[in-house]
């Protein structure tokens, strides 16, 4: 079954809501012991970092994500904040995060740019199992961004003041910037994309 | 490229989109949920829904439609009016809305601004300000609340500029002199708004043709536009289609997210 999880400062009803409209079912997985039997993980996010990580240690959803994701290798997608605690290190409260890949998330440079970032943006993608479109517009509310340290992660990329990580993608691992359910069709193309992933081959 | 916005508004009685000149004599348009759907298939950017009779009948807002428009629609969905706490700001995010408006709650209590961006982050907080120019404050620019009746005596660009602080994580400038007047954008109020902020900005009140668009996007910084009258008010002429505005704003050099509806866009990249 697929698995959205819900923590209360997360738009997890939104991804339901895209999930629903793509003809899946999914439930809501609010404990760890719910991701018993997951063959897709969607994790979306708002807020803060903080504030993400804070329930995702205190509901030890943290370390079930972990088995699923990094020795099971269940299918996973990341949204918004969802993407930025995958990495080592945020700079929004100084938070050290899941550190599933290697880089930082830093803060857009508001002296610049208006911060958050609050729009359509054009995101140039590469070939992935995921994505038939190497270019759509999806929609972003970010303040922060991600810097990975292994370009080989870096799935998408747009501009705001300069280029910056759009999405990612290692293995069974892909995560967004932008909102996936909230990018009209061409969020829905790619959120129909992850969940016609099939488990990897030999692996589990 | 971050591209201007587009977005449609609709204010919602009982269930009904309806359409006001200056916030009076409204008529009833369609249903919420069948215009959000018929917008979302247009490529309307974005949404706002706000209940403009909650408030004044004491009521939450109309969690109902909320949850209809969210089956339908999967672009950014801000809802406003009848939010006076936490409670109900939760209420309508999980039903489905993407973003809170606050307006005249939080002229009388401020701390909705900063309470709810604590508790899910600022952009999660619209803050909509009505603005009159009055000339009877330091910007000549003054605030009022419950549906544009009452004077504030507060500046409105110092307003916005406390707003920001207090935690919104977009700002929503409604002017009342120009609300459905279709006589274009208030540009003199959006320049003294992006000034006075570093959050986004929406302007709102007075777009009557595609003109008035190009105008607001080219001559300021603002990021987005409320369109209301254009797209659907049966007072009007004649309505203007989504893709049909994209395409004027894209071939006037003004970055929007093109619509991928007709096969004719392409056809004339060729």
């Amino acid at each position: 079954m697929i698995k959205i999880i819900d923590y209360k400062a997360g738009n997890a009803p939104s991804v339901m809501h895209a999930v629903t409209r793509l003809g899946y079912g999914a439930g809501f997985a609010r404990e760890p012991d719910s991701l018993a039997g997951a063959t897709h993980i969607i994790l979306p996010g708002v807020g803060s970092a903080g504030a993400t990580m804070e329930s995702l240690r205190g509901t030890g959803m943290a370390g079930a994500l972990e088995d699923a994701v990094l020795r099971k290798k269940i299918p996973f997608l990341g949204i918004c904040i969802g993407m930025q605690i995958l990495f080592e290190h945020s700079e929004e409260g100084d938070e050290d995060c899941l550190g599933w890949l290697k880089g930082r998330v830093v803060r857009f440079d508001g002296k610049a740019v208006r911060v958050p970032q609050m729009g359509w943006n054009n995101v140039r993608l590469a070939e992935s199992p995921v994505n038939a479109a190497l270019e759509d517009h999806f929609y972003f509310v970010n303040s922060y961004y991600a810097l990975p340290e292994d370009k080989s992660d870096v799935w998408g990329t747009a501009d705001y003041n300069g280029p910056f990580t759009a999405a990612v993608h290692r293995d069974n691992i892909y995560a967004t910037q932008f909102h996936t359910e909230k990018s009209g069709e061409a969020g829905l193309a790619l959120l129909n994309g992850f969940l016609g992933l099939k488990k990897g081959a030999g692996l589990c | 490229m971050l591209t201007r916005r587009l977005i449609a508004c609709f204010d919602i009685v009982n269930g009904m989109v309806t359409k006001a000149v200056r916030f009076q004599d409204n008529i009833n348009v369609a249903p919420a949920g069948e215009m959000a759907g018929a917008m979302y298939d247009a490529q309307i950017d974005e949404l706002i829904f706000y209940d403009i009779t909650a408030s004044a009948e004491k009521r939450p807002i109309d969690i109902e439609t909320v949850k209809e428009v969210a089956r339908r629609v999967f672009i950014p969905f801000t809802v406003g009016g009848g939010i006076k706490s936490l409670e109900d700001m939760y209420e309508a995010l999980k039903a489905g809305a993407e973003k809170i408006s606050v307006d005249s709650m939080a002229v009388r209590n401020p701390q909705i601004v900063s309470d709810g961006a604590k508790a899910f982050g600022s952009q999660c907080v619209v803050l909509s300000a009505q603005v009159k120019h009055t000339g009877l404050t330091p910007s000549g620019y003054e605030v009022y609340i419950d549906g544009a009746r009452l004077a504030t005596g507060m500046d409105a660009v110092e307003w916005l500029r406390r707003g920001q602080e207090l935690g919104a994580g977009e700002i929503c400038v409604n002017s009342i002199d120009r609300d459905g007047t279709l006589s274009g954008y208030d540009l003199e109020l959006m320049r003294l708004a992006q000034d006075a902020v570093s959050v986004p900005l929406i302007a709102s009140g007075g777009a009557g043709n595609p003109g008035h668009l190009k105008d607001l996007f080219a001559g300021t910084g603002v990021q987005a536009a409320i369109i209301s009258s254009m797209l659907y008010s049966p007072r009007m002429e004649r309505n203007y289609a989504v893709a049909e505005l994209k395409e004027y704003l894209l071939r006037n050099g003004i970055a929007a997210r093109p619509s991928r509806i007709s096969g004719e866009a392409r056809h004339e990249d060729q």
